[in-house]
């Protein structure tokens, strides 16, 4: 891919942006294929995935048979370059020594960010997950509706590629007809899964995902998306044909040189490129926006990396989309006269109610699933079914001891084995020999997981602020993190642990977690899931709020934050496909003020 | 790195690293009696291997070695070879373990220098000692040399925790650590995935679910159309 270096920036651009993931991607692609003239900067290092995937590469051609360590949190081979828990030369703090009220911040240094080797989990918000508060009294309500999100999604979506199906459950929305791929056959432990659910009511259906099951139609898609731009058809069209439909091999994780995957350096940055209207600096790390006389945003202050020299790109107007916790981070950074308590600040709110999904899961071994014949079920490189949220008329009726919901993930266990003992030593004792060997192909494959994906409700006491003493290796003040889980989030984390022993009792399986009192004992620490969100609050009042719903910051007319910082609430639905959607509106939004000389 | 650390006592690598072997001890299951053994003169002695760091090059095919230095003996190697090969024999599920590099990978993982091998290390390194201490206790003979009943004498007495006895509770530990790594180890090559069954990692022109026997097995019907 083609990119630029510090030296080569141009004098002024259209509009600057800051992150080249889910947001940033898809506000380059929107910008760029209506004419406007973009630089991106990525504090991470450029990758190409058409060189730098691992497809087929195998545990014993991998360091440590390409299991987790601390270095590679989601293994060797998982598309993650210079990032985890931990950024060398880029640390940040806890306000907390308690475990439970510390954040696990994951940060990817690479061009696509986490895009690269996210789980491609796809799922559109429904009306009550933009009015949370007028449902429950909690929390706030988004400025918006789901009708005025809808045609976006479904752009997105036939952008990018979705597999699934339409079920009509409640606030689980339908995509048009035509839109979705074909969702994948059910693997074993999913169809099984499935058939003891409905004993207890549990709707197990096709998941939605960023994968190709077949390839895009590049004679049709692209005239629904551009109509009246028949440069931008012939673009996606090209592009469209570049990528290949899935071969059903190698976990999406590891990102997919065949593009049969979303991810933002096979998707969304090929087309933006191939305008010609966008540079990308790599390497680039964002310290503050920068502010002209008339209080309007006018560029970026950037640290090249390389040279650790300060650098500047000047633009009409700006958009931020480099995660929650560091949009939040350059938003303080950025102080000044006009702007004490850093940019977009005037009410106090920025970095406050970030907010991450509830996690929590159980795992099982189910007899029925011991010995299976060997037969293949790598699918489609992750999740083929899931639960949506089943209890929304029990919730409203009080029934329950917390207020919103969760989505059950799945998996079973017939994946690429190495690294682990499939014969789990409590079951098989002091087997060796031919007997081991029986026993590790009779329980591989007998295991199930399930997990919690749920709504955290904002609180007051889960925010990020700028340490007043710690820098990282640039200068820059780092963040510092505070957390806090409410009743809901610990009730609701229970209630899954819950539901999902029953729900291995009822497949005839036994649970293999270590049993759990309170919440506390089961819920995954903030941060950990990775989704999180807020900390620049979207609302319709600007003295309540940071953004407007066109992710406008009501003190900077032309500043826009195009990550999920905005997000008022963080429903059980995973974020992306909700920060790709409202990216899109946005850029559209700015291609008109453009249009108008409003920029 | 060192820097922060000192700046930053609250989020250390250390923390992360006491949390990423706390997850990682959460994943593994069934808790076993760890050994206490004191490291060796030697072992204290040993030079700090790297890591491969956050920016591997992924796409290449690696083998033990590549990243940080071996550290068996050659009576080390020779001892993890037979007795991978006592709990992973060449039968009718495929070929011994040591014929598959088991004991190179083996070798590779009490090398390593993260948190979860090096506690392995502490009770692989010593429990090697241990066998080959107790061969020649018995037998006069290393325990590569020595024939199957005898190797299996040894091994009946250390594969169970529970039910070794009490001068042998150490070496069980030893035992059902190795066996987790040589299986490890094993089952992540081509010859143990077809003795595990697993069937995969291949290009394929569609996904058909899972095969009529299995659906039938499981009275279950492939809901996907």
């Amino acid at each position: 891919m083609p990119f630029i270096t510090s030296d080569q920036v141009q004098p002024e651009y259209d509009v600057a942006i800051v992150g080249s993931g889910a947001g940033g991607g898809q506000m380059a692609y929107t910008l760029t294929q209506a004419g406007l003239k973009c630089v991106m900067l990525e504090s991470g290092r450029s990758y190409n995935p058409d060189t730098e995937t691992a497809m087929f590469q195998r545990p014993d051609q991998s360091p440590l048979m390409g299991i987790s360590t601390p270095d590679k949190f989601f293994g060797f081979s998982d598309a993650t370059v210079n990032g985890g828990w931990t950024v060398p030369g880029e640390p940040y703090t806890q306000a907390s020594d308690k475990p439970e009220e510390q954040f696990w911040w994951w940060r990817a240094r690479m061009m696509g960010g986490r895009t690269n080797h996210w789980g491609r989990i796809s799922l559109r918000n429904g009306q009550y997950d933009f009015k949370p508060y007028s449902r429950d009294g909690l929390g706030f309500d988004w400025p918006l509706n789901y009708k005025d999100v809808e045609p976006y999604y479904t752009k997105v979506e036939m952008l990018i590629g979705v597999y699934g199906t339409n079920e009509g459950l409640e606030n689980t929305p339908n995509s048009p007809k035509g839109v979705l791929l074909p969702a994948p056959k059910g693997r074993a432990s999913e169809l099984y899964t499935q058939k003891h659910g409905k004993k207890l009511g549990i709707p197990v259906i096709p998941i939605h995902r960023a994968v190709l099951t077949k390839a895009l139609d590049a004679d049709k898609i692209p005239a629904k998306l551009h109509p009246k731009n028949p440069r931008a058809q012939k673009i996606l069209a090209d592009a469209m044909r570049g990528r290949a439909a899935c071969f059903w091999a190698t976990p999406c994780v590891r990102g997919c040189n065949i593009r049969a995957n979303y991810q933002s350096t096979t998707v969304h940055l090929p087309p933006a490129l191939a305008t010609g209207n966008l540079d990308i600096l790599s390497d680039a790390h964002a310290r503050e926006i920068l502010i002209g006389k008339d209080g309007k945003a006018n560029g970026v202050l950037y640290i090249n990396k390389k040279t650790r020299k300060e650098e500047r790109v000047k633009a009409k107007a700006v958009v931020i989309a480099a995660s929650s916790g560091e949009t939040v981070r350059i938003l303080l950074n950025t102080k000044n006269a006009q702007h004490p308590n850093g940019l977009a600040n005037s009410t106090g709110l920025v970095g406050k109610y970030i907010m991450d999904t509830v996690g929590a899961s159980v795992s099982g071994h189910v007899p029925a699933l011991e010995n299976l014949p060997p037969h293949n079920e790598d699918g489609a490189g992750g999740s083929h079914f899931y639960a949506p949220w089943w209890l929304y008329k029990e919730q409203l009726k009080g029934k329950l001891n917390f207020a919103r919901g969760y989505h059950i993930e799945m998996g079973g266990s017939r994946g690429m084995p190495g690294g682990r003992n499939p014969a789990p030593s409590d079951f098989i004792k002091g087997a060796y020999g031919t007997k081991f060997k029986e026993e590790a192909r009779r329980y591989y494959g007998s295991f199930v997981g399930y997990a919690c994906r749920g709504e955290m409700i904002p609180n007051e006491g889960s925010f990020a602020e700028l340490d007043p003493k710690v820098k990282d290796d640039y200068g820059i003040p780092v963040l510092k993190w505070h957390w806090k889980w409410s009743e809901h989030e610990l009730n609701m984390a229970l209630h899954a642990s819950k539901t999902f022993g029953a729900l291995i009792e009822a497949m005839g399986g036994t649970v293999r977690s270590k049993q759990v009192k309170t919440g506390h004992d089961i819920i995954e620490p903030g941060g950990k899931i990775i989704h999180e969100v807020g900390g620049a609050l979207m609302g319709a009042d600007p003295k309540k709020s940071v953004c407007n719903s066109w992710n406008q910051t009501w003190d900077v007319k032309n500043l826009f934050l195009c990550d999920g910082t905005p997000f008022p609430s963080n429903a059980d639905k995973n974020p992306t496909l909700t920060i790709m959607a409202l990216a899109w509106r946005t850029g559209d939004y700015i291609v008109e003020q453009a249009r108008k000389g409003n920029l | 790195m060192e820097n922060s650390e000192q700046q930053n006592p609250r989020l250390s690598r250390r923390t992360v690293l006491k949390w990423f072997a706390s997850a990682a001890a959460v994943m593994q299951v069934g808790a076993l009696e760890s050994l206490n053994y004191v490291a060796s003169a030697a072992e204290a002695g040993r030079p700090a291997a790297k890591g491969y760091g956050q920016d591997p090059d992924v796409s290449q095919y690696y083998n033990p070695g590549d990243f940080w230095p071996l550290t068996f003996t050659k009576d080390e190697k020779e001892t993890t070879a037979a007795l991978a090969d006592v709990i992973l024999p060449a039968d009718q599920y495929g070929p011994a373990a040591s014929t598959v590099r088991v004991p190179d990978f083996m070798d590779e993982w009490v090398s390593a220098p993260y948190p979860v091998q090096v506690a392995d290390r502490a009770i692989i390194i010593p429990g090697l000692k241990w066998l080959a201490e107790e061969s020649q206790k018995r037998f006069k003979k290393s325990f590569a040399s020595l024939n199957d009943t005898q190797k299996r004498a040894i091994c009946d007495d250390i594969c169970w925790p529970a039910d070794a006895k009490a001068e042998f509770k150490k070496a069980a530990a030893f035992f059902v650590k190795f066996r987790d790594v040589a299986a490890g180890a094993y089952y992540g090559t081509p010859e143990g995935w077809k003795a595990v069954g697993y069937v995969g990692n291949e290009a394929l022109m569609s996904f058909d679910g899972p095969p009529k026997e299995v659906l039938d097995r499981l009275g279950v019907t492939q809901t996907v159309k």
